[in-house]
């Protein structure tokens, strides 16, 4: 059914008795024309594109899990354009346009919040990079504002601008930034999916990967067998044992990212502050509650937990940039497994297998891309040419080393990112 | 967590910094084909499981550490000295 104004009066006068699951839960058929390995925000996103862009409906999506399990539900909700090379700042800039018609697109309420990120200077040569960053952004067709510390200042107050380690010199401020319901985009693809005849699958695990003659040819499950002409692996943090199975290694590491979040309080943080001198960012969720997080734990993990010294030493950032955060209590705290690849950045590409496509590497930046990663893997998929904003995701950048996108600057090698 | 120092005994992770997979013991010779430092330098098994990864020691006796632990669980069940790990092969 479709949401609008109209159906929740209907619905609210009649008792509430029409409204029906948002997707079916059906079981997997022998033979699909495409398999999608991974049902988080990527998969789920490429199976929408797939329907919608390319009229490819005989898709079935295979979650290990349930629907929205994995890193789309753990994340910190940011959306942003801010990036600085080719390759990475077209992509992003593709993405942000998707999430701004998102939900007119899904008739689903995502609650994509354009509330603004200021990422914050704190010395003289951080913010002339800023400005080459701002200036960067703008020639992609984006926007960006270079603040000076009156400028930071009128937007966030709260801020210790005068803290003798690290003081604010100005900020970049990205007014198309913000956030998103993590939750509410999975479900909302899931439902736009199925509305289109995409079977998503849940609790059925991929155990293998059929290759005939070069060529995939199926995926064996706890469910099962399928066969399937295309099969795509989209499955983050665990890219690394999927690839396996097709007797791939991949340039990946997993690695565990700690959030955190406090009790709901009233307003107070606006905007998407991002810390320039230590890995913390934070936001303001509708709920009330602050949600931050901070940098990799630096060891490989599969936990979906981290530890308390990375805690420890995010809450030291939180109290040296906002101290007024000190009064707030932490209600939870989680960890997502990243993809971590190479040099920063991720891969949309095809692999040595025909017919078998591979969407990984999105480090810490995933959820921002969901729409735009599943739009160009659905291009890449229905048409056989990558599309012109992923194109520079290739799988084979790091054996040629040509078109490496090393946004940090830190060299394309793992545990520099 | 905590490590074994072969050397200084058990302290917490905290004295230590992970650097990866042990697989980088494995340099390859300088005259070694392309494709070989390609697998060096960027490809790994990345197991969910058991795992070996290399551990320096900075706030201790600064040696590298070979430790094995577990990415699933982070229990962390041996460590010993690269060096030696090193020359065993």
């Amino acid at each position: 059914m479709r949401y609008s104004a109209w159906a929740i009066a209907r619905e609210g006068l009649t008792g509430n008795r029409g409204w029906r699951p948002a997707w079916r839960d059906p079981d997997p058929k022998p033979a699909y024309d495409v398999v999608i390995i991974g049902g988080g925000g990527h998969g789920l996103s490429t199976a929408y594109y797939l329907a919608r862009n390319h009229g490819i409906t005989n898709v079935a999506v295979l979650e290990k899990g349930y629907l929205g399990g994995g890193n789309v539900g753990r994340n910190t909700t940011i959306v942003r354009a801010n990036y600085m090379l080719e390759g990475n700042s077209q992509f992003y800039s593709h993405s942000l346009k998707l999430w701004e018609g998102l939900e007119a697109d899904l008739n689903y309420n995502v609650m994509h919040s354009q509330r603004g990120q200021i990422m914050l200077a704190h010395s003289d040569g951080q913010r002339d990079l800023f400005a080459r960053r701002g200036n960067m952004m703008i020639s992609q067709g984006d926007d960006a504002e270079l603040l000076d510390v009156d400028g930071v200042r009128r937007h966030l107050p709260y801020l210790d601008f005068e803290q003798t380690r690290f003081p604010i010199f100005g900020g970049l401020l990205h007014r198309r930034g913000g956030t998103a319901r993590h939750d509410a985009v999975a479900w909302g693809l899931a439902r736009g999916a199925d509305r289109r005849g995409v079977d998503l699958v849940q609790n059925c695990e991929v155990t293998g990967i059929d290759i005939e003659n070069g060529r995939v040819t199926g995926v064996q499950t706890s469910r099962g067998a399928i066969r399937a002409k295309k099969v795509a692996i989209v499955v983050a943090g665990r890219t690394g044992q999927i690839a396996a199975m097709a007797g791939m290694r991949v340039p990946i590491e997993s690695h565990v990212l700690q959030a955190f979040v406090t009790e709901g309080l009233k307003p107070c943080i606006d905007h998407v502050v991002s810390y320039g001198m230590g890995h913390f960012y934070i936001s303001q969720s509708d709920k009330g509650g602050l949600v931050f997080g901070g940098d990799l734990d630096f060891y490989a993990s599969y936990a979906q937990r981290g530890n308390l010294p990375m805690a420890e030493h995010v809450m030291e950032a939180a109290m040296t940039l906002m101290p007024m955060i000190g009064r707030a209590r932490v209600l939870r705290s989680w960890g997502g497994i990243m993809d971590m690849s190479p040099d920063g950045s991720p891969v949309i590409d095809r692999t040595h297998v025909d017919g078998l496509y591979l969407n990984c590497g999105w480090n810490y930046g995933g959820f921002k891309a969901v729409p735009g990663s599943g739009y160009a893997l659905a291009h890449l998929m229905a048409t056989g040419t990558p599309h012109d904003s992923a194109a520079k995701f290739r799988l084979d950048r790091f054996e040629t080393g040509r078109g490496l996108m090393d946004e940090e600057g830190t060299g394309a090698q793992h545990n520099l990112h | 967590m905590r490590i074994p120092c072969p050397l200084c005994g058990e302290r917490d992770a905290r004295e230590f910094t992970p650097r990866g997979h042990a697989t980088l013991l494995d340099r390859p010779d300088v005259d070694a084909q392309p494709q070989a430092w390609h697998n060096y330098l960027h490809l790994r098994d990345n197991p969910a499981g058991e795992t070996r990864e290399l551990w320096h020691h900075t706030a201790g006796c600064t040696a590298w550490l070979v430790v094995q632990r577990n990415t699933i669980t982070h229990a962390i069940t041996g460590a010993s000295l690269a060096r030696e790990a090193g020359h065993a092969r």
